[in-house]
């Protein structure tokens, strides 16, 4: 239903209010008003994790999602594209997307910086072809792993459709730039990937690379809620997935 | 075997450094995450069949020449699938933690069940091949008890090629494992490789050993290996059809990148160029009854047939599934000194066993 002049008038009300008053009086600063910040139910079953991408917001050359999620999490850096671990990636939209380009497309979109990461396949390859069930998926739909059963085969690398997994080739702690010691490293021999920030999820807070994107381009929530954030940007535009086709059903959410 | 031996050391002492290092000695990267080691493996499980294409025309049909041999063919494939099962090993990056795979068995993994297949095939092969032997030397006939597990060993020299093909075959996204025909594509490269390398190991013996085989008996082996050649390369080209006539790109693709190249790399390429050239030339030499006849036209058309069938699968097969990568790029690959060494160390391995198992053979043989 569209809406009326009388929803209109109060919505602009609002939005006036809350755009004039100081932050204390329109609600908090704690309540932040933008959606892709407001505070997460905790992790659990009944929810579906998803995220929203939007990557026209990117500046060209920024890293804030990246270099946060790294630095969580740490990610070595080995400094070969060999030996590459990462959790976040950056590609250029017409290598990301094959399929949906063309040669009449200009090539500021076909360079288009777009950021790629584990897409939490409802259907996950990894997960199926894993010998040891190191690599599982919880309830709420993350795909997670458990490095100390991990025997390095890497056969979930080659099942991966999107190369979203990276191996420790050598002993990542000497490689780790700053020690983050809330969180694990990992050892020499065992693959590793996005978590999708299920340790931060379980404290209510949205992931690293969410809270760091300066241009709000990232927007995480919970698909079964449909006032979610992620669900109203979804609601609002076309969005693409990547190699849908191969039913792995991912769960990042491409809006270009 | 004072030279085999020195390459296990060779390949133990590289092993210890990449344990060491890390996989990181290897070529392998992000990109490539599969190399030469499980491309051996690959195609050491096809080597492992040449026993069934011995035990099948011998226990089913009576084929008699074969007699003397089933046990030299199980004795090839029990050395073959410890090469295999050496292979994974080697590939792990944390093989201390190889009995995970035993103690949380998960059976929607195919590398679950091809250590079953394997574990199974290695144990049917060398009970078997042990026990007809054993009855040899003693001159009785073997016990009754065999005759089940050998027939047995019929299916399961199938399901260790299906259950490999599988690993690759059910990948999404990887477009060029990803066809119904991957597993017959093994067991017909499989039936030409293990019997061409039987054939190889039978000369040998009858020059070397001291055991002869029997002509009727190689040119049976090498009756099979034509058929099978002939069928692998048949389906070989059954692919470049489906590819080149549908024009799929992501299909076409890694097929370039196979025989032509992808964006300058042609490594793969070049060797495949030799093994196209080397399977019709020894396919052809094969078919000709007069060319077949020959021994040591045989011996250089078996040899042709085992080198172009180990460039297609222990060097192409596994590379090529990952090209181009899921971000559309062509990566590199290059095997390195230790990968190198360590690959030579296992194959010493399997040689130096297959010369160990082959010796205890020609011993009984000639005391009967």
């Amino acid at each position: 239903m569209a809406p009326t002049r009388r929803d209109f008038l109060k919505m602009a009300g609002l939005t006036a209010a809350v755009l004039v008053l100081p932050p204390r009086l329109a609600g908090g600063a704690d309540k932040v008003v933008t959606p892709s910040a407001a505070p997460l139910p905790l992790a659990g079953p009944g929810r579906r994790w998803a995220m929203a991408v939007e990557p026209r917001k990117c500046r060209p050359d920024c890293r804030a999602c990246i270099d946060a999620c790294h630095g969580v999490h740490n990610v070595p850096d080995f400094g070969n594209p060999k030996d590459d671990v990462h959790w976040i990636g950056r590609a250029p939209m017409g290598k990301v997307f094959p399929a949906e380009t063309h040669a009449g497309l200009p090539e500021t979109l076909r360079g288009l910086p777009v950021p790629v990461l584990c897409n939490h396949c409802i259907n996950p390859p990894c997960v199926r072809v894993c010998p040891t069930k190191a690599t599982f998926q919880r309830a709420d739909g993350i795909v997670v792993m458990d490095y100390h059963r991990c025997i390095g085969c890497r056969f979930c690398m080659a099942a991966c459709p999107y190369g979203a997994r990276s191996m420790n080739w050598r002993d990542p702690r000497p490689f780790v730039a700053k020690l983050n010691v809330d969180f694990p490293t990992r050892t020499q021999g065992v693959v590793e990937k996005c978590n999708f920030c299920e340790e931060r999820l379980a404290k209510g807070l949205p992931p690293a690379c969410v809270v760091a994107c300066p241009e709000k381009a990232l927007t995480f929530g919970d698909l079964e809620d449909p006032r979610s954030a992620v669900r109203e940007l979804l609601g609002r535009h076309f969005s693409l997935r990547r190699r849908p086709e191969l039913g792995t059903e991912p769960q990042i959410y491409y809006i270009l | 075997m004072a030279f085999l031996l020195a390459l296990v050391g060779a390949g133990f002492g590289a092993y210890l450094h990449q344990l060491n290092v890390g996989l990181a000695v290897t070529g392998m990267g992000r990109d490539v995450s599969w190399g030469l080691y499980i491309a051996q493996f690959t195609f050491l499980v096809g080597v492992a069949a040449s026993a069934v294409m011995l035990v099948l025309p011998y226990y089913l049909h009576d084929h008699k020449a074969f007699g003397k041999i089933t046990v030299l063919g199980e004795f090839l494939s029990v050395a073959a699938v410890i090469m295999c099962i050496t292979f994974i090993f080697v590939d792990l990056g944390r093989p201390d933690r190889v009995m995970n795979v035993l103690l949380y068995p998960s059976p929607t993994s195919i590398l679950f069940w091809d250590m079953v297949v394997l574990n199974g095939y290695l144990l049917i092969n060398l009970v078997t091949g042990w026990t007809v032997l054993e009855s040899d030397k003693k001159g009785l006939p073997p016990p009754a008890w065999v005759k089940p597990l050998i027939y047995l060993s019929i299916p399961w020299a199938i399901s260790i090629h299906t259950v490999t093909a599988f690993i690759y075959a059910g990948l999404p996204g990887r477009h060029f494992w990803l066809t119904a025909i991957m597993a017959p594509r093994f067991l017909a490269s499989a039936f030409a490789s293990g019997p061409a390398l039987l054939i190889l190991l039978c000369l040998i013996l009858r020059r070397f050993g001291g055991f002869d085989a029997g002509t009727k008996a190689i040119q049976t082996l090498a009756k099979i290996v034509a058929y099978a050649l002939a069928t692998s390369v048949f389906f070989v080209l059954v692919e470049l059809f489906t590819a080149f006539y549908s024009q799929i790109p992501g299909h076409m693709h890694p097929l370039t990148y196979l025989f032509v190249g992808l964006e300058g790399q042609t490594f793969v390429a070049r060797a495949m160029s030799l093994a196209a050239v080397l399977a019709l030339v020894s396919l052809v030499l094969l078919i000709v009854p007069r060319t077949r006849q020959s021994e040591p036209l045989l011996a250089l058309a078996c040899a042709g047939t085992f080198v172009a069938l180990w460039i297609e699968k222990g060097l192409g097969l596994v590379v090529t599934g990952f090209v181009p990568t899921p971000l559309e790029r062509v990566p590199v690959y290059v095997p390195t000194a230790p990968e190198i060494a360590i690959t030579m160390g296992v194959w010493a391995l399997g040689l130096f066993l297959i010369t160990g198992l082959y010796r205890i053979f020609v011993a009984v043989r000639r005391e009967t």
